[in-house]
């Protein structure tokens, strides 16, 4: 296994959120599965940069692409680009210890409203760690940078946003339930009429969720004095961003179009499809939180390998079992021709959506694939001339990346920089502290004397 | 390339158990070895702290194994999935007279009754006897890869699930009215003789799933 980072875990490590470390439990299956004698892990050699594709070829029968999803989806209107709109996947990396991220400076002592654009589970997560008490988050593996960048916070409202209705919106209840049960975090009631009148006749999962929205939160007691806010809008769909004044970059407000529901859509389906009205409206915003999704991208060297990317829908195009497939090479894109010996797993495979549980599910497809075409003598990676790779996998290219420099962490390394996490964890009373410089987690394994890769 | 040959006894066990399914075997004829990484050196490379350069276990087992014990693809033997962890509570064996008995209907329709005691969870129960059942989140309630289907008439007899429990179910593939989550359900008197099914986990892919919004 191939990983960019010194670290393993992927989004579990950098993305799952700090208060939810029961999720994270997940590690303890990743665990058993990296003490099998046959895996090796390879942290720290981003694959595409540091490894080319095409020198990895000659030395694998099989190669399973599950890289993830390192970029977002963008909104394409005027102002993105505003001192003060952040993506939520630079954010949420920030907060998890993303050394890629641990720059971002959100600016969250700059005003009180904040704006998130999306609603997913991310929106949600954004949501939640600016509404909570840092209190809270000190015993999480919330970095140290974080929680004080959040003891400093002014944020007192926060509205998410989502272009469509509230049957449609993304998110789950569990994360709109907790959100409605943090201490002094009062929820602006939402418009009944959203709703058909009897809820209960809707769909187990609407209707479950439809409920904790409705009853919103208790009443803050009169006394409560520094109370905080969130709501929900619905059927607003952002068309601009607009700066303090002409000559600033600063974000203030966020101009929305909104929408009705189409006249042919059933306004209580999952799938309603929306269209924009002539009505708009401006919210105020000193930080907004794109969060529209994820998005993968094609890494270096695909080409080489006749592996074809999908640019429109993110992913890498699959017979939806995890066999690469090239439209190219066959007369439907369904019945494309598999590119022999490649597949793939993960939000690369299917799109930036889904929870570990279905991301689990996806993957043990992809290897039952593996081993069906294994077993059915399929042509694997270097045939024609089958089994006429080379066998020596990692070790076939090792010394051309270590000649160049990188430092190649194996899973013991991984385990000393686990274990200096907790350690460093233990001395402030959280579960881990994270290193949040690739630097830091080289120099936790135990390499010394390195120099910085630029 | 030195190293010591692995005998099945001194892997992990659920590797052991993993190449005791693998036995159940396809055709000598038909196999082709898996090549593998064997040859992690023994000593540091250059620019490594040779202290703290320990070469990994060597993973012979493919070319150790007999060509009898290749895997045989059988969808419900992964060592992955199967392999029981520590981590859960584990099952003690029930006192004389207070046996409970539960029967797990798996993913190939095959019945699997065990004896158990009060108290014991059906998630540590699937994964103390080997059966397939994930338990992603160790049994937090934040996951919903325990879940089951109850098919006898013990499920209105059960406590209802709290909203944690529906919370995760909601996402669980293949509900039903009579889905629980296997860690949230612990045996009791009254459970005695529960049936429940484990809902196939073979997502069922449909083309709407690859529609751009
Ligand atoms: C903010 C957030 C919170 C989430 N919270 C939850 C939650 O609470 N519960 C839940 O069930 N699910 C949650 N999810 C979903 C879950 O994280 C994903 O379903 C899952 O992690 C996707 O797995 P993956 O393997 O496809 O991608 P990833 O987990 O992203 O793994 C991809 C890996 O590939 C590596 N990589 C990328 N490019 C290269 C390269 N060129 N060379 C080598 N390595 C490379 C990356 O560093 C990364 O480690 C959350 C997702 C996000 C974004
Ligand atoms: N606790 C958890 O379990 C947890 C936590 C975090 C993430 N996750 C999972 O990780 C996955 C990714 O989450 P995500 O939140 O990034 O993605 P997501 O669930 O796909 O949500 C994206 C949201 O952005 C909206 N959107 C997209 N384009 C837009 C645009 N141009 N303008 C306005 N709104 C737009 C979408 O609305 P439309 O529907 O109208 O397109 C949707 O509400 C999800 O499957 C999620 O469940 C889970
Ligand atoms: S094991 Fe995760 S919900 Fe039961």
């Amino acid at each position: 296994m191939y990983e960019q980072l010194p670290v393993p875990y992927g989004l579990v490590r950098f993305g799952v959120a700090p208060d939810h470390p029961e999720v994270k439990n997940c590690i303890e299956k990743f665990e058993e599965v990296a003490s099998s004698p046959r895996f090796l892990y390879i942290g720290n050699v981003t694959v595409g940069r540091d490894v080319a594709l095409k020198s990895l070829k000659p030395h694998y029968d099989a190669m399973l692409f599950s890289y993830g999803a390192s970029e977002d989806r963008k909104l394409g209107i005027a102002g993105e680009d505003l001192k003060g709109v952040v993506s939520a996947r630079e954010f949420v990396g920030w907060y998890n210890g993303l050394p890629q991220f641990q720059a971002l400076e959100p600016a969250l002592e700059n005003g009180e409203e904040v704006v998130v654009i999306g609603q997913g589970n991310v929106a949600l997560d954004v949501a939640r760690i600016l509404l909570t008490p840092v209190d809270k988050l000190r015993h999480t593996d919330i970095t140290e940078q974080a929680l004080e960048t959040l003891s400093r916070s002014r944020v007192k409202s926060v509205r998410v946003v989502g272009r469509r209705g509230p049957l449609q919106a993304a998110f789950t209840v569990k994360e709109v339930r907790e959100l409605m049960h943090i201490d002094h975090v009062q929820f602006e009631p939402i418009n009944r009429s959203l709703y058909p009148p009897d809820i209960k006749k809707l769909p187990r999962v609407q209707k479950r969720i439809g409920e904790v929205m409705l009853k919103g939160t208790p009443p803050l007691s009169s006394h409560s004095t520094n109370s905080k806010s969130w709501a929900l809008d619905f059927l607003k769909a952002p068309e601009q961003m607009n700066a303090s004044s002409a000559n600033s970059r600063q974000l203030s407000s966020i101009d929305f179009t909104h929408q009705t529901f189409a006249p042919d859509t059933d306004p209580f389906s999952k799938t309603a499809k929306v269209l924009p009205t002539e009505e708009t409206s401006t919210l105020p915003a000193s930080i907004a939180f794109r969060s529209v999704g994820y998005k993968s991208t094609a890494i270096p060297g695909l080409s080489d390998l006749g592996v074809p990317f999908d640019e429109k829908l993110g992913i890498i195009p699959n017979d939806q079992y995890g066999r690469i497939i090239n439209p190219s090479t066959g007369p439907g894109s369904l019945t494309a021709g598999h590119v022999h010996g490649l597949y793939c797993a993960g939000w690369v495979k299917r799109g930036p959506t889904g929870v570990i549980a279905s991301t689990m599910d996806d993957a043990f497809t992809s290897a039952d694939v593996i081993i069906r075409d294994w077993e059915s003598e399929v042509p694997f990676l270097n045939s024609p001339e089958s089994d006429k790779s080379t066998g020596l996998g990692w070790y076939g290219v090792k010394d051309e990346v270590i000649a160049r420099g990188v430092r190649v962490l194996d899973w013991g390394d991984w385990l000393r920089v686990d274990e200096m996490e907790r350690l460093r964890g233990k001395n402030v009373g959280k579960e881990r502290e994270k290193f949040v410089e690739v630097e830091d987690m080289l120099e936790g394994a135990g390499f010394v004397n390195f120099s910085r890769r630029g | 390339m030195a190293g010591a040959v692995l005998n099945k006894a001194s892997l992990p066990r659920a590797l052991q158990r993993a190449s005791v399914d693998m036995s159940t075997s396809v055709k000598a004829a038909r196999i082709r070895p898996f090549h593998c990484q064997s040859n992690w050196p023994s000593t540091a490379p250059v620019g490594v702290d040779a202290t703290r350069w320990s070469a990994p276990a060597q993973s012979h087992i493919w070319n150790n194994f007999q060509p009898a014990a290749m895997p045989a693809f059988v969808r419900s033997r992964r060592a992955f999935s199967t392999s029981p962890t520590s981590q859960h509570g584990h099952i003690d064996p029930p006192k004389p007279g207070e046996e409970r008995h539960v029967t797990f209907i798996d993913k190939e329709g095959l019945e699997h009754t065990f004896e158990v005691s009060d108290g014991d969870n059906l998630l540590d129960i699937a994964q103390d006897n080997d059966l397939e059942m994930e338990g992603a989140c160790g049994g937090s309630c934040a996951c919903s890869t325990c879940h089951v289907i109850v098919e006898s008439d013990h499920y209105d007899k059960m406590e209802e699930p709290d909203d944690d429990e529906n919370d995760m179910l909601d996402l669980a593939f293949g509900l039903t009215e009579t889905s629980r989550l296997g860690c949230q359900v612990k045996m009791s008197k009254e459970l005695d003789g529960l049936r429940v099914r484990l809902p196939s986990m073979t997502r069922n892919l449909q083309a709407s799933d690859f529609e751009s919004k």
